[in-house]
């Protein structure tokens, strides 16, 4: 990422502030609605519709992770290193999912912010995400 | 065969009924140029498209993103039989255009975030599905001529 695209998203992700539990139970829910193949990670959970409360959970969880790692833009892969070993270790999902679930992310963002999500926003977003993801895929082997 | 609900027949026919194919379809281009820019590569002929502003003000770009959004629909009329339907393109996009593949998806997921901002919370998650399944069918049959 380039200074221009971290500068991007630090600005974008500044008009999350407040709206973080409801962008993130829209991201999951649709994750495990449009993929399904994702509800196989869940399958502890006792309601895996739209908007209940483990999807809501989750999604402030992500959420509030994603948060942080825009505050370690500069060093996503030391900043999330116990997230990444926790990915690796203990959770073990596939990492095609983060990519899966960055996509839902965009959607919903898009549809939050149909003006401030441009197509210059769009680009550093997406960026930053498959750099999250990287980060998150370091420990796996 | 791809199986369609009622339910899905509606959702799609309804997201192309209110769609406005001269903004939609010009937005959608724009965006994957900006955001996948590697597809610039299909557009030498094109002329400036060297920033997004470039791009978003590109005349030859929003022509043939109006052009590219009515390809969908020839899948609209004929979702029974999608593959049939796109295989003259197929050919075109291999043999003529010599367009990878790869690239349809990035442009549907394009098209799929530019509906999302014009629907805003109307984007259901059970509309993106299906709408990303319309996408799908039609992207895999867009590639299956490809040898």
């Amino acid at each position: 990422m380039s200074l221009g695209d971290k500068d991007t998203v630090k600005a974008f992700w500044a008009n999350v502030a407040g709206k973080e539990e409801q962008i993130g139970c829209d991201a999951v829910s649709r994750m495990l609605t449009v993929y399904p193949q994702t509800k196989t990670y869940f399958s502890h959970w006792k309601d895996l519709r739209p908007g209940s409360a483990p999807v809501r959970k989750h999604g402030a969880t992500v959420m509030t992770a994603v948060t942080d790692a825009v505050s370690k833009i500069d060093d996503l892969t030391g900043g999330l290193l116990s997230l990444s070993e926790l990915h690796a270790f203990t959770l073990r999902v596939d990492p095609a999912n983060f990519k899966v679930l960055a996509h839902n992310l965009l959607v919903v963002l898009a549809t939050v912010f149909p003006n401030d999500f441009t197509p210059e926003v769009h680009v550093a977003m997406d960026k930053f995400l498959a750099a999250v993801a990287c980060a998150l895929s370091e420990k796996y082997r | 065969m791809v199986e369609w609900s009622e339910n899905e027949r509606s959702i799609i026919s309804n997201i192309f009924s209110n769609l406005d194919y001269n903004d939609v379809g010009p937005k959608a281009l724009v965006r994957c140029l900006v955001v996948y820019p590697w597809t610039q590569r299909y557009f030498s002929s094109f002329g400036n498209l060297y920033n997004a502003e470039a791009i978003s003000t590109n005349p030859k770009v929003a022509a043939h993103g109006i052009k590219v959004l009515h390809g969908l629909d020839r899948a609209l009329k004929n979702l029974d039989n999608i593959k049939a339907t796109y295989a003259e393109l197929s050919v075109l996009h291999s043999e003529k255009l010599h367009v990878d593949p790869d690239n349809f998806k990035l442009l549907s997921d394009c098209l799929t975030i530019v509906i999302a901002g014009k629907l805003g919370s109307a984007f259901t998650p059970e509309v993106q599905a299906t709408f990303q399944k319309f996408l799908a069918v039609v992207v895999s049959a867009l590639g299956k001529q490809y040898h």
